[in-house]
């Protein structure tokens, strides 16, 4: 009740110095959440040598980024690469040469899509389930109680995570990549009005690609997995109250890393340009 | 069961730490919870601290162990600040949560095993001895291998005591240790704080209603009201106590024409 008390000295103040202020808030709010990530980035990376000995950890993560998102990466990306394909060969009936088909799903998978797609469902997978794990932890005193074994939560909890989906974004973007390529290749010789063999689908992909556009989607991969996952565990870490802030913390940690794979996206394409 | 039957190898380096607080205050958002509170528990000493719900006391043994900052005045352990994080790996300390606050994710064993475990101390089999005594000193043995959502209000609360002693520590600080317990875990519970002083010379702050408890094994006893101390002395004070208010929380007289939510209310 008390507690209530403590709020009018902030309604006093005048309307003027109070405008800025509610205009700026939204930006020291990102500007904390960065530092506050970087903050917990540091301490995890404090801890890299005791990575060998938490490999069960390691593995267990792996287990659970990779394998768990694997099947929904590949569905989807199956359905990407077959609308890629059917779009760009109604758009090319009209114009013309429909084997570059081949060129535009393989690029569009490997340097975009597949990274993307990659991302977005780890964030709506693992990023959900990190943050939430994380949160009911900090609600439930267990970090306080880790803290007070010292045993920093940097290290037992994060750490493992960050190592794992390092680990397994090649993985899952590879596969977005194949999956989509495939699924393209499939669309293309089936539609009537495509119709074009797998084999000089593929062969346009060979003439016009190279690794390169492969790695560029991977090093974005490993960019964007890094980020939510860090972003997702900073978030269920600072999460205070209960079990309703739980479910906050993890709305939260998925919109933001949506946010922030597609802003990232931007500023790593123009980077890798 | 016998808890001279010990749970702790001889440990090294396990001096005795002292505690004191100097002028500790505590404010969440303006709002006071501690007010100047002064005192020193000594090496060894088990020191019993009372006092009515949301009077302060486990937000004090947080600060102790360096949960909270104070919003003025400071803890020392062992002539070290609480508040600073390297003061935990200085002096091994535990804190028995009022809650328990064990890891629902692991097993009972697990959550006992993983201080050690983290810290290097020992190999897995010797950390297994140590965890099997530590539960059987709570007559915990049948439910190692179960997690904490399996178990009844006063199991969880002796995991979360036998967590805390796996860790050895210097330093122990009980918050309503006994609360959920039948009267006769209640007496074991006591007999373990007792018994790791005699052996080890553990340092005990214990928070606890239980007045067999203080007069029992306390040396002191502090009883904490609106966030000051009101009282501090022997156990034996607990008996005849000279603040009426003191007199008025430990022996409350149950008065059925003139209930106290009446009173308060009107
Ligand atoms: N994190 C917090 N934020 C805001 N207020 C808090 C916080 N922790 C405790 N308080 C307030 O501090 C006061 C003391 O709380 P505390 O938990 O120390 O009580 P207590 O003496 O342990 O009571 P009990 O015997 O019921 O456990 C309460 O009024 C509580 O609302
Ligand atoms: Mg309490």
């Amino acid at each position: 009740m008390a507690a209530e008390t403590s709020n009018p000295p902030e309604e006093n103040e005048s309307i003027l110095t109070s405008a800025p202020r509610q205009a700026v808030r939204p930006f020291l709010r990102v500007l904390e959440g960065i530092g506050s990530c970087l903050r917990l980035l540091l301490e995890a990376a404090r801890h890299i040598p005791t990575l060998p000995r938490q490999f069960g950890r390691f593995i267990e993560q792996c287990y659970l980024i990779g394998y768990t998102t694997l099947p929904i990466v590949a569905i989807l990306s199956f359905f990407i690469g077959s609308v890629l394909a059917l779009q760009s060969g109604y758009a090319a009936a009209n114009i013309g040469p429909k084997q570059f088909i081949g060129l535009l799903v393989g690029l569009s998978m490997a340097r975009e899509l597949g990274p993307v797609m990659a991302a977005v469902l780890l964030a709506g997978r693992v990023g959900s389930a990190i943050a939430a794990e994380l949160a009911s932890m900090k609600v439930y005193q267990e970090i306080d109680a880790l803290e007070t074994m010292n045993i920093p939560p940097a290290r037992m909890l994060v750490l493992p995570r960050l190592a794992a989906v390092l680990a397994m974004m090649p993985v899952l973007t590879i596969m977005s990549d194949l999956v989509g390529w495939f699924g393209g290749a499939i669309v293309a010789k089936y539609t009537h009005f495509i119709s074009i063999e797998p084999a000089s689908y593929f062969a346009t992909m060979r003439q016009y690609m190279d690794f390169g556009d492969v790695l560029n989607g991977l090093v974005k991969a490993e960019i964007f997995g890094f980020a939510v996952v860090l972003v997702c565990c900073n978030i269920g870490l600072n999460t205070r109250g209960g079990p309703r802030e739980i479910g906050a913390s993890v709305t939260r940690a998925v919109v933001t890393s949506l946010i922030l794979i597609l802003v990232l996206d931007y500023f790593v394409t123009k980077a890798l340009m | 069961m016998n808890p001279s039957a010990s749970v702790t190898s001889p440990r090294q380096g396990s001096a005795a730490v002292g505690v004191s607080v100097e002028g500790l205050s505590k404010d969440f958002s303006g709002f006071p919870v501690l007010r100047g509170i002064s005192l020193t528990v000594n090496p060894g000493e088990i020191f019993v601290l009372m006092g009515p719900s949301g009077s302060g006391k486990s937000v004090l043994l947080k600060h102790v162990v360096g949960l909270e900052r104070p919003s003025a005045g400071r803890v020392l352990v062992d002539g070290h600040d609480a508040a600073d994080p390297a003061t935990r790996g200085r002096v091994r300390m535990a804190l028995v949560f009022q809650a328990g606050a064990l890891f629902n994710s692991m097993t009972v064993y697990d959550n006992l095993a993983l201080y050690p475990r983290e810290h290097r101390l020992g190999t897995e089999a010797a950390i297994r001895d140590k965890v099997m005594r530590s539960l059987q000193m709570l007559s915990l043995e049948n439910a190692a291998g179960k997690v904490p959502a399996e178990l009844s209000g006063g199991m969880r609360k002796r995991v979360a005591i036998a967590r805390a002693l796996v860790m050895e520590p210097q330093l122990m600080l009980y918050d309503e240790p006994t609360s959920e317990l039948d009267p006769v875990m209640s007496a074991t519970i006591s007999e373990v704080i007792a018994t790791l002083r005699e052996q080890y010379h553990v340092t005990s702050i214990v928070v606890s209603h239980d007045r067999d408890l203080a007069l029992g094994i306390a040396d002191r006893v502090g009883i904490l009201m609106g966030g000051r101390l009101v009282s501090l002395g022997p156990p034996a004070d607990l008996r005849a106590p000279s603040d009426p208010r003191v007199a008025d929380f430990l022996n409350p007289s149950i008065d059925l024409r003139n209930p106290r939510f009446r009173r308060l209310a009107g």
